[in-house]
This record gives C-alpha cells, structure tokens and sequence, in this order.
C-alpha cells in the first residue's frame, strides 16, 4: 500500500547533515569526500538519502544524474589523459561545464527539497587512459538520455517536462559526441536506436541500478512515482 | 476535442509558470489537451521532409563524401523508420495519417544547389536536424495525456538530437565551420547565415523555470545557452518547412 507522503521541505532525517561539500583529492584518481552524507556502509538504521515523490523526486533523480555526470567530468579535466588535448579538450570541457550548469540548476530550482551533495566512487575508472574515460562518458550519456526519456511520463507537471526535453537534448548531443570520439559514426548505432528509429527509455530503478557502482552515498529511491 | 483543433500547439506552451512555488498547484490542469493525432502528423511532416532529404542526397553517386556515407545513411534509415513508426501509430489512433507532401529544398533560395554543393547539403541536414529538434520539444507538454505517445516522441527526440550532432561535428571537423559545436551556442546559425536563423531564435535564452542559470556559481552565458535546448512552436516550425514545401 502507498502512502501519500508530503516531503519535509526541511528534513531528511537526522542522519542525513546538508550542506556538505564534495572535495577532490588530487592525488588520488578517485573522487574521495572528507564528508560522510550517508555511505551504503553505514550501520545505522538510515535507509538512505530519500529522492522523494512525484515529480519533486524526478527531479532529485535527475538531480542525482547531473551530480554523477559533473563529478566525472571535473575529474576528467583536472587529471586528463595524455591525449585530452585541443579540440577534444575543448569538446570534453564544454560537457563537463554544461553538466555543472545543470547540477546548479536543479539545486536552486529543488531549493529546500534537493538531496544534499552526493559522494561518488570512480575508483573503477582509470582517468589516465582515453579508453577507459570515454567508455565510462559513453555509459553515462547514454544512460542519462534513457533516464530523461523514461522519466518524462512519470512527470506531472508541464515545465518540468518541458525542462527535461531542454535537458535531454543536449545530453544526447554529448553522447553522440563522445561516442563519435570512440568510434566514428556511431553518434546513434544499433546498440542504442532501435528499428523503429527510438532512443532508449529507462525506468529509475534500471538507471539507478546501473549507477549504483559509481554513487557511494546510500540513495532510497523507494517513493518515486511509476507508472 | 475538435474544438480545441485550432489552438493546437499553441496553448500548451503558453503559460510556463515562472517559479517552482506555482507549479505545484497544477497550473495546467485547465490547458485545453492539444489533439494528439494532430502533433503526430505534424510530426509525420517533418519526417518525410528528412526522410526524402536523405534518400535523393544518397541517390546522387558520389555527391556524400565517402567517409559520410554510412553515417547519411543510418540517418535516413531513422527518419525513414519514424515515419513508419508515426504513420502506425497515427492510424492504432484511429487517425488518417497526412499523405506526403511534395519536396523541394532548395527551400525557394535557400540552399540553391543542395544537392550539387556538398557545403549546402550540411547547412541544409544540420538546420532540418535542429529544427526537428526544436520541433519535438514544442510538442511534449502536448502528448502529456497519452504516455507511450509521450514516450515515444522523446525517444525520437533524442535520436534527432544524436543526428544534429554529428552534422555540426561534421561541418566542425571538415573546416566549414571550425568554431562549430555538437551543441549549439547562443543563437547562432553556425555561419549558415540569416536565411535560417528563424531554426535559432531563442536558442540564446538563459532563464529556466524562472532561475537566471547565469546568476548560478561557474555558469557563464554560453554555456547557459548551450546546456539547454530551446523548444519551436507547431506555427514556427510550420512556418520553416513551409519554404521546403510545393
């Protein structure tokens, strides 16, 4: 049975502290937080960060989507392969900024209803090889395009949905960017347009399993609409 | 619902609230729902337009570089596919899907040689593919009241998007257009010129649910416009395609 819950615009549950801050260390490949928000490992009785209902917990969702993306994308450009150079730079570091632009605005478009900062784990990507990086950018503008795609009938209100098409656009011009670096012409290959000519859609809990390797704060994703 | 026929596409994007606190009291619950089978064929228009585009481009030997011709020719195999999928759906909708208008696109002046001049050929794919683009979008709020339709026109969608992107990239690469992005800035045409800036009117907006993305940390004005596709009205885009149309 579901339970009409309205989300506390000022809570989240004592475990959960905001306003906390993703640091890098630079010496590490992997981004390492000097903040716990709430880690898959903790003990406690938490059952995570709550993304919410209806179509504020889209928003979180896609929230928690250009958090993940611009987390990878600083990363790529502070510690670049050998070969991120020129126009590749200038491509890469045009995503990375529009995937903080995005992360910025579904901060201050969320206000007091936005998850706090997540901690991500990028321990399985190797930032000094071209192959590893782009395959990993591949992975994740596809799987954001599939996301906004799925997301789109579980939202109710109009401007969100539009807000979502504005979004979900651009993410697809990344990962036909990305993916014509890797292989050239495959910008939308069989492996992600179907026969009828369709992008791929995803509901959240097959976005969120696949990024569940790479997001180390504990998310609960439990209250948000399907349909 | 016939009634509403003639306000279609231009009542669904009239009234985007402004601030987050006003969305929540469903604003749009009174908005006349704009007749699906309608978008659909609108839709439908703009796929044999591509469709076409690509098939008498890929017909002239030799006239696609080499290096593009696998990449021109998925391109068609996907609007020739959207237009079957439409022409389907339009009709499991007990719709009367619109028959195929006749082409000519040179756009009354507008790419003169589009079929002779590899250079007009590009500028002509990259305005069809963001303006298919812009097209799409304007229309999603329309399909709210039947989700797989809803679905299915964002997963078009996005497969135009892939599409617009790798013909800037291509036009990028090639030195048509050096400064050229996968995505695009502000306004511009991309050294295409004024004869199609009508495809990027708007595209420099930098205001999103009532948030100045420039007022936000690291977020200049460029990036702003680029981050964020602008959507077309059904009348603008019509008002496009008619100049390709007999």
């Amino acid at each position: 049975m579901k339970v009409l819950r309205k989300r506390p615009a000022l809570s989240y549950g004592s475990p959960i502290k905001r306003r906390e801050f993703l640091s890098y260390v630079a010496a590490s490949a992997s981004i390492v937080t000097v903040v716990a928000a709430c880690t898959k490992n903790d003990n406690g009785s938490s059952n995570g960060i709550d993304l919410g209902d209806g179509d504020i917990g889209i928003l979180n969702y896609a929230y928690t989507i250009a958090q993940l993306q611009a987390a990878f994308y600083i990363q790529v450009i502070n510690t670049p392969y050998s070969s991120l150079t020129g126009d590749e730079l200038s491509l890469v570091t045009d995503i990375k900024d529009h995937e903080i632009a995005h992360r910025e605005f579904f901060k201050a478009a969320l206000s007091t209803s936005a998850i706090p900062p997540l901690e991500f784990d990028f321990t399985s990507i190797n930032f000094a090889n071209r192959n590893s990086v782009l395959g990993t950018a591949k992975t994740f503008g596809d799987l954001a395009v599939s996301a906004y795609n799925g997301a789109g009938r579980l939202l109710t209100n109009a401007g969100y949905l539009l807000i979502a098409g504005k979004i979900v656009s651009v993410e697809a011009r990344h990962a036909a960017y990305i993916r014509d670096l890797i292989s050239y012409g495959s910008f939308a290959d069989n492996t992600v347009v179907d026969s009828n000519g369709l992008d791929m859609q995803q509901k959240p809990t097959d976005v969120l399993a696949t990024l569940d390797p790479y997001i180390k704060s504990k998310l609960d994703p439990s209250h948000l609409p399907t349909l | 619902m016939h009634r509403f026929k003639d306000l279609g596409g231009k009542l669904a994007l009239t009234a985007i609230p402004l601030a987050l606190g006003s969305m929540l009291n469903k604003a749009y619950s009174q908005t006349p729902p704009t007749n699906i089978v309608d978008i659909l064929n609108f839709a439908l228009t703009l796929e044999y337009l591509e469709s076409e585009f690509y098939t008498t481009a890929l017909g002239r030997p030799g006239f696609i570089d080499p290096t593009e011709t696998a990449s021109f020719t998925l391109i068609q195999q996907h609007e020739a596919a959207h237009v079957g999928f439409l022409t389907t759906t339009i009709t499991s909708l007990s719709g009367t899907p619109i028959t195929k208008p006749e082409f000519d696109f040179t756009g009354k002046g507008i790419f003169p040689n589009v079929f002779s001049n590899y250079q007009q050929f590009l500028a002509a794919a990259q305005t069809f593919e963001d303006t298919g683009v812009r097209a799409y979008k304007g229309q999603v709020t329309g399909l709210m009241s039947n989700k797989d339709v809803l679905t299915a026109a964002l997963q078009i969608h996005s497969v135009e998007a892939r599409h617009a992107a790798h013909v800037r990239y291509i036009r990028r690469k090639n030195g048509t257009s050096p400064e050229e992005k996968p995505w695009i800035t502000s306004n511009s045409t991309d050294g295409i010129g004024e004869i199609v800036q009508s495809t990027y009117v708007g595209e420099d907006n930098v205001t999103q649910l009532g948030i100045v993305l420039t007022t936000l940390q690291n977020v200049s004005n460029r990036v702003a416009t680029e981050a964020f596709d602008e959507p077309l009205s059904m009348d603008d885009v019509n008002t496009i395609i008619s100049q390709f149309i007999v």
